[in-house]
């Protein structure tokens, strides 16, 4: 067996990668269905109708998917200037904590200005945090793979301590959440049925103006230089350490804005099972999406669907939820696969 | 040869062999013998096809015609190993060593059982001393490869494919990294094994060698072989049309008035990360309408220059005036006052080979006020004019400038930068290395286009480890040394052997001589 450089990659291929890999990631799942002793279409079947099937399962979808755009979103942004920012968890939390500070009584607004606010503040924590992994990269060198995967637990211990202690709500009965968001700060729901909200706008707005970012400005040209050839985007001009401290910011700030729309979109108030790991299934919106912000619209949505899907599932069979988890781990590695056959052909001798 | 009334069997032989990627043909029908005891030389532009067919020969790739014979048996196609049991031995251009072996470790590399108990470390040692006895190859076997010079490395790789048993040898550019005095031992030694009967494969650009050190050429030209002809009979001129297909002239500098200093540096010292890279007390200056070649064997420190002159670099002590003002670490600085800078690896540093062309013609003034609207927003419809004006200008032959710049040849890869340099009107240009790799058309393109920009009033740099190239462009040259400059002296007054020996370190008695 040899792999061989494909002289051109045909646009066909490409489109066609994603869900080629999504349907091989089902026919590898179905596997362990047939393990767990089901049958293989039914649950499909139970696991899209809970998922799409209905009005309900819908709007729940679209609701999950939300912060799965702007993790997905802050991880597509950052690994296109090979800034492997695996820190969304955490980022999510900081802007989920900079929205509660400042949100629940500190200042009041009016809504028009209150939901920017808490918007800007949250977004501003997620990229704060990730100014010492960043420094660290560009200045010492170490590996921000480590120093942000760690501070997703500095990170979580922060926002239990808080919770546990001076931020506890009084009112909570002894559960561990904080103060609600105050109604001014609140995002509005899309529809009237459903938990759907502002947010998901939010998101489909933020795709966008990362997708016009990183196509149309200069910002956009740096970051891809940057990360296709460093010593080139160097010898051009390009500052190769402000660019990628500038990209860590975009992306801590796409991160926390998931935080800030859990918060106040959709909870409206913090707890500390905020997000099911929305932070690392960014990661595989992203990979799924080829980095393509618009793309992560759409793999938010498919992942998003499965996550749904599959709770609908498990109830109407014996399968457990954590089929889910699994096929989502293997879209990402049946993508990374496809992704590699559309640049390399394999013969066989 | 000696041999030729005896009807021997062709130590290889090559039979029609034909390989295709995709529409292009890189080998077409290649036959050609190689017998016991000679140097075959194979000559060709870039892209010709001899890389091809060495890899094919070496088990790399395989061929959709055609077969290889070895001693009248079929190689198997597609295994390096079984090219390694046949006696087949590659020194590539670029080492296959591990630096942080020693030379015995890394001659012994992969020939021991994967499974045993001890090395015979006793028996290597005494038959790698045997055969660097036999055949002149000199190497410690208990240094490190590290610490060995370019052309010690070169031995050890001969060595490691004679440890091999290898009887058919191939060197691919070998003399690309040695000075002049390096590359005559080299030459001595292949003299030796080929009196022992083992068979060169020498691939080279150079026409030179391939006069004076092989005993047959072949010629390929796009894919077929143009010609094969015993090296007593060829001549240069021959050659070159041959490889070619018509006649090339390289262009040659004239004199002329030179203008003001563009660049002054005095009393420069910089460190780099080797003590060798380190420029210690460099001082020159270059005027207008002048090219001031540099020689030197890389890794003397003329990396440390030009990042020095790209703006990748500030000194450490003395002055730097690039274009009347200091030196800085900012290439777009630099780029607005006016120098054009070719760098030395135009794939890692030139150009991002996954951008389209349009993206990297615009790479020096992205943030500039043609480009950038609002100097934020990308002009990609002013970037598309001004590329398909450059392309058509500069003869990039492409298919259009949305397309990918990794796809393009060396040479059509190097007009790109040349167009993103000189299109800007420089008065400084630093060409480093600006035509290795590149076939005969294009050399003479890129070269005529500095002599231009030279006549238009630029002063340049022309980093180059080809004498040849440097001795047709410049009017002065220097030569570095371990991070040391020589004074530029006049071309005319100056022969190939005294800047070979300023090359490898005869600073002293060979500055005094004149």
């Amino acid at each position: 067996m040899r792999i061989e450089t494909r002289q051109e990659v045909a646009l066909w291929r490409v489109l066609l990668a994603p869900p080629l890999a999504v349907l091989a990631a089902l026919v590898l799942g179905a596997g362990l269905i047939i393990w767990a002793g089901e049958p293989v279409l039914a649950s499909y079947f139970a696991l899209l109708k809970g998922s799409l099937g209905s009005s309900f399962a819908l709007n729940e979808t679209l609701t999950r998917s939300t912060p799965l755009i702007f993790t997905g979103l802050a991880a597509a942004v950052a690994f296109r200037a090979k800034f492997y920012n695996i820190g969304a968890e955490g980022q999510l939390y900081c802007g989920a904590l900079a929205a509660t500070f400042f949100g629940t009584g500190l200042i009041s607004l009016p809504p028009v200005l209150m939901v920017p606010f808490l918007m800007l503040v949250g977004a501003m924590a997620g990229g704060a945090i990730l100014i010492v992994p960043v420094l660290l990269k560009t200045h010492m060198k170490v590996d921000e793979v480590v120093t942000t995967l760690l501070l997703n637990f500095v990170i979580l211990l922060l926002a239990g301590y808080l919770l546990e202690g001076p931020w506890k709500d009084p009112m909570s009965l002894g559960w561990p959440q904080a103060a609600p968001i105050i109604d001014e700060g609140i995002w509005p729901p899309l529809l009237a049925k459903g938990r759907l909200h502002l947010g998901f706008i939010f998101a489909l707005v933020a795709a966008l103006l990362a997708w016009a970012l990183m196509r149309f400005t200069v910002w956009g040209y740096e970051i891809r230089a940057v990360g296709l050839n460093a010593s080139a985007a160097g010898f051009a001009g390009i500052g190769v350490n402000a660019t990628v401290i500038r990209t860590a910011l975009i992306s801590g700030g796409l991160a926390g804005l998931a935080g800030v729309s859990e918060v106040a979109g959709l909870k409206g108030y913090l707890t500390l099972d905020l997000s099911p790991g929305f932070g690392y299934a960014g990661i595989a919106v992203a990979m799924l999406a080829q980095l393509h912000p618009l793309g992560v619209i759409l793999s938010a949505f498919f992942i998003s669907a499965v996550y749904v899907g599959a709770d609908a599932m498990s109830r109407s069979t014996d399968i457990p939820t954590y089929i889910a988890d699994v096929l989502v781990g293997l879209s990402v590695l049946t993508i990374l696969v496809s992704v590699m056959l559309t640049r390399y052909r394999i013969r066989w001798s | 040869m000696t041999h030729k009334s005896v009807s021997v069997m062709p130590l290889l032989s090559f039979r029609g062999i034909t390989k295709r990627f995709g529409p292009l043909v890189a080998n077409d029908a290649i036959s050609l013998d190689l017998n016991q005891g000679e140097v075959l030389a194979l000559l060709g532009e870039n892209g010709a096809g001899k890389t091809t067919l060495m890899n094919i020969l070496f088990g790399h790739y395989v061929a959709e015609e055609g077969e290889i014979l070895v001693d009248g048996a079929p190689l198997p196609p597609g295994s390096t190993d079984a090219a390694i049991q046949a006696g087949i031995g590659m020194v590539h251009q670029h080492f296959t060593l591990a630096e942080n072996l020693t030379v015995l470790e890394n001659i012994t590399l992969g020939t021991e059982p994967l499974f045993a108990w001890r090395r015979d470390i006793k028996a290597a040692r005494t038959k790698i001393a045997d055969m660097a006895a036999e055949y002149g190859l000199h190497a410690d076997p208990d240094k490190l490869v590290g610490a060995l010079s370019v052309g010690e490395r070169q031995r050890v790789e001969i060595l490691k494919a004679l440890y091999r048993d290898a009887r058919i040898l191939i060197l691919d550019e070998p003399t690309a990294v040695l000075t002049p005095q390096e590359s005559d031992s080299l030459f001595e030694t292949l003299k030796k094994l080929t009196a022992k009967g083992l068979a060169v494969i020498f691939i080279s650009h150079k026409l030179n060698e391939i006069l004076n050190h092989t005993n047959r050429v072949v010629v390929l030209r796009r894919g077929a072989v143009a010609g094969t002809v015993t090296t007593s009979e060829a001549d240069r001129a021959g050659l070159a049309r041959m490889m070619v297909g018509e006649e090339v002239n390289r262009p040659k500098v004239t004199s002329m008035m030179p203008g003001n200093a563009v660049l002054r540096l005095t009393h420069v010292d910089c460190q780099s990360d080797s003590e060798a890279q380190s420029l210690k007390d460099v001082s020159l200056e270059i005027r207008a309408h002048e090219i001031i070649g540099l020689a030197g064997v890389a890794g003397n420190g003329q990396r440390t220059l030009a990042n020095l002159l790209s703006g990748l670099a500030t000194a450490d002590a003395g002055d730097v005036e690039i274009l009347g003002a200091p030196g800085v670490a900012d290439p777009t600085e630099l780029v607005r006052r006016g120098v054009g800078r070719i760098p030395e690896d135009r794939h890692a540093t030139g150009v991002v080979g996954e951008m389209p062309l349009w993206e990297n013609l615009i790479s020096e003034d992205r943030r500039g006020a043609e480009i950038a609207r609002a100097g934020f927003v990308i002009d990609k419809r002013r970037a598309l004019e001004r590329s398909k004006r450059l392309i058509e200008e500069f003869d990039i032959r492409c298919e259009g400038p949305e397309a990918e710049t990794r796809l393009l040849s060396g040479g059509n890869m190097q007009k790109l930068i040349l167009a993103r340099v000189l299109s800007r009107g420089p008065e400084f240009i630093l060409a480093n290395q600006p035509v290795r790799g590149l076939d005969e058309g294009a050399i003479a393109y890129v070269q005529s286009r500095l002599l231009q920009a030279r006549a238009d009033g630029a002063g340049v740099l022309l980093i180059s480890e080809d004498l040849d190239e440097l001795f047709a462009l410049s009017d002065r040259i220097a030569v570095m040394y371990h991070g040391r400059l020589t004074p530029p002296q006049d071309t005319a007054g100056l022969t190939v052997g005294d800047v070979g020996l300023l090359m490898s370190g005869h600073e002293a008695e060979s500055a005094h001589a004149h």
